[in-house]
């Protein structure tokens, strides 16, 4: 076996400066500085403020997500979930369960789906409410991050009432949640429809007409919709080009066309158009989750899972006293059940685009090829060059407007 | 015109490429086709080109290995239609010793990175790709860690072995 | 009211007008309670670090003000998430750049272990190519964890002894990670 596997790897330069007559300066950004906001490396050829060129390194945190999920049965897969966009990993749990219960058809109830849909939303905003406020930081704001995260951490108390994880969060199972949303978490989901909106209000009155903002902002980087397009760009940055092209309308999941939601587009991709997009978006799913809550009144209580005993763990204190759930637990742990060898594409609308789920399975334990469709990753392979002719402080917003996350881009 | 849908841009292909287009399924409703390392292009050249059907979005590249099939690997395309939401996965075996395959970059400028980390995983060439290297792994790694012949867990370990747990 | 609270003194003796202890006591008060962390932040691990520095929980108040990006400025490096053998170097390389006294903690599994990611590609814990003073386990670790890792370093912080970073034990501690001493 190869013995390059264990050692570890050794930098190499990716410019040379031995030319004393050239002019241009090679500039590393990452991979650890505070300006990229994750890790990954660019190398730049600097021509005073402009850039030249630049080459993008990533594969910095590279954790072999697809081959540690050719190892695991299905519902160990959920965590490595939680790692990809650590953001919003709500949504790409999800997105998982989804993509299993369409291999195994498993029809799940409604109130399981809106139930989901709420979840989901809550992560999307989430996730905005980092992207948006990080832009506003790498434009000189500050305050607008501390205002907003303090809903965050908001965010993260109702998870934590959900599934009691805050951040890796494992919510829900193949066919629907581990448990009912108790009392306090649609209580808390009440008072956060109504706190939140204020917040959001004053967040965006600080930037949408802030002169600062809007020149740092306006202009920059803009894409046009054929380029993004040939990109394979998908999710809010595609949405500013101009395109309304969002999973949960074009392919809808989890009962997303019975509600009323608009798709925020933008006119010029540019940095602004997708603070902008983002922003809208965040106000869109305050409206699909009070929907939701009003869908879910309506349909039976106490209904949190599909009926899917093969599938589905039994509860903890049925297995200890109950023959039969003793069985479906042992057959589920050791993976006895059949499963059809069926391939299968799933794809949920994440916070920063479309993302997969490709699945080959062969019948066996575990998945026999496991493939995500990162966001992160397609979306930033574009931004190296775009970068050439652009100031470097441009290129940074860009940057952080693209919400590249690190685990989603390495796997 | 009507809306495109499986049947319609089946036949369309099929009218187009004949014989060329195999081992036609449609699993859970994604309508999956098999064509050849030679015609691959060809027919991601015609999707995205073709008026009516404007599959004009390249949703992923990816790559599959199967060890015991003379033709190891298959390289997996799937493209979307984005105005009608129809959806196609296109296979196409290769050959498991030198497996090469003609870059889909002259169609999709986003094929790059894709096509960057099925090399990465699976060291398929694509040939006449712009920049390939490897992507997520380290340079100097010296295989490819997706093929199923090597393991997860790094083999070399020394802090794993039996001693050390009593056995 | 103020709601400032003062350090405690170290133990020494005590009389009319004056306070003796020892320079080492007095020395690591001044360092324990004025960390300056350097965030080593790669994946999940850095997010609920956001959330310690943001205004819920408030890192600063335990002394740790100003997280310095630049290794040069700072003495507690703080690890989080998964350090990949191909990052290996550069956290290396920052832990080199970093002048003596320097703590390290690793926060979180993955730091700490490799934690679920047992793979070809992750170094499996960062103690492997540095030292570590405090281990923060969890997947990751609440704010309140972190917190409770930087108090956990201020005591070692209060109790180390001014020789100990020219003692040959420390030389031959470094010398085992490959690390050049140049202090004697």
């Amino acid at each position: 076996m190869s013995e390059t596997i264990t050692k570890i790897s050794s930098n190499k330069p990716i410019y040379v400066d031995d030319d004393p007559q050239d002019e241009l300066i090679t500039l590393n950004i990452g991979p650890t500085h505070p300006a990229t906001h994750g890790v990954f490396q660019n190398v730049v050829q600097m021509d005073g403020e402009r850039i030249v060129s630049g080459v993008s390194t990533i594969g910095y945190i590279h954790r072999a997500f697809e081959k540690i999920a050719e190892h695991r049965p299905f519902y160990q897969i959920t965590p490595l979930t939680d790692r990809l966009n650590y953001c919003s990993s709500p949504i790409n749990n999800m997105g998982w369960h989804m993509t299993v219960e369409k291999l195994l058809n498993i029809e799940i109830p409604k109130r399981v789906q809106y139930m989901r849909v709420i979840v989901m939303e809550l992560a999307r905003i989430a996730d905005h409410i980092i992207c948006n406020g990080i832009l506003g930081v790498d434009t000189g704001a500050f305050s607008g991050f501390l205002y907003v995260m303090q809903e965050r951490e908001f965010i993260y108390e109702i998870y934590e009432e959900i599934c009691g994880a805050r951040l890796t969060t494992n919510i829900g199972r193949i066919g629907g949640f581990e448990r009912d949303f108790n009392e306090v978490a649609f209580a808390k989901i009440e008072e956060f429809l109504k706190r939140f909106p204020p917040v959001l209000k004053e967040f965006e009155e600080m930037f949408t007409r802030n002169r600062i903002f809007i020149e740092r902002t306006s202009g920059v980087a803009a894409v046009t919709p054929e380029e993004a397009l040939s990109y394979s760009w998908s999710g809010p940055i595609l949405r500013a080009t101009g395109i309304d092209y969002d999973v949960r309308i074009v392919d809808p999941y989890c009962s997303y066309e019975e509600f009323d939601f608009e798709i925020p587009v933008g006119t010029n991709g540019d940095v602004y158009d997708r603070f902008m997009v983002r922003n809208e978006e965040m106000w869109q799913s305050l409206r699909i989750i009070e929907q939701a809550l009003e869908k879910i009144s309506k349909e039976p209580k106490g209904v949190f899972h599909a009926d899917v005993p093969e599938f589905y763990l039994p509860p903890k204190e049925q297995v200890y006293t109950n023959m039969e759930a003793l069985i479906f637990h042992f057959k589920i742990v050791m993976g006895e059940w059949d499963t059809p060898q069926s391939e299968v594409y799933h794809a949920v609308e994440g916070a920063n685009g479309e993302l997969g789920f490709y699945l080959i399975h062969d019948g066996g334990r575990t998945p026999y090829r496991l493939h995500f469709r990162r966001p992160s990753f397609i979306n930033y392979q574009m931004f190296a060059p775009m970068s050439s002719g652009m100031l470097l402080s441009d290129a940074i917003l860009n940057m952080s407007s693209l919400n590249v996350i690190a685990g989603e881009l390495d796997a | 015109m009507d809306k495109l849908n499986n049947q319609i841009l089946l036949n369309h292909l099929v009218e187009k490429f004949g014989d060329q287009i195999q081992n036609i399924g449609e699993p859970h409703g994604l309508l999956t086709i098999e064509t050849s390392k030679d015609s691959i292009i060809e027919v991601l050249q015609y999707l995205k080109q073709d008026a009516y059907l404007k599959m004009n979005f390249l949703t992923d590249i990816t790559a599959v290995h199967y060890p015991n099939q003379p033709k190891a690997f298959a390289v997996v395309y799937h493209v979307h239609a984005m105005v009608y939401n129809v959806r196609l996965r296109i296979k196409v075996f290769i050959d498991g010793e030198n497996p090469s395959i003609p870059t889909a970059t002259t169609v999709y400028n986003g094929a790059n990175w894709m096509e960057r980390e099925t090399y990465d995983f699976f060291g398929i060439q694509f040939e006449g790709h712009p920049d390939l290297r490897r992507i997520l792994n380290m340079d100097e790694l010296d295989v490819f860690p997706m093929r199923r012949e090597y393991p997860l867990e790094d083999p070399n370990r020394i802090d794993k072995k039996d001693f050390y747990f009593g056995r | 009211m103020s709601k400032i609270t003062l350090a405690e003194a170290p133990a020494g003796v005590e009389g009319a007008g004056f306070f003796a202890t020892s320079l080492d006591k007095a020395i690591g008060l001044a360092r324990a309670n004025s960390l300056w962390p350097l965030p080593f932040a790669t994946s999940c691990c850095g997010i609920e670090f956001m959330a310690t520095m943001g205004s819920t929980y408030d890192l600063a108040r335990f002394g740790a003000e100003r997280p310095s990006f630049s290794p040069r400025q700072a003495d507690m490096l703080l690890v989080m998430g998964t350090i990949a053998k191909k990052m290996a170097p550069v956290l290396k390389q920052v832990y080199l750049q970093m002048a003596e006294p320097r703590w390290v903690i690793a926060v979180g599994a993955c730091a700490s272990s490799g934690g679920i990611f047992d793979t070809y590609s992750v170094l499996q814990g960062i103690d492997e190519i540095i030292p570590v003073d405090v281990y923060v386990p969890g997947c990751p670790p609440r704010p309140e964890a972190i917190l409770d890792g930087v108090l956990r370093l201020q005591d070692i912080v209060k109790t180390e002894s001014l020789n100990r970073r020219n003692s040959p034990e420390y030389k031959e501690l470094l010398e085992k990670y490959g690390i050049a001493t140049d202090n004697g």
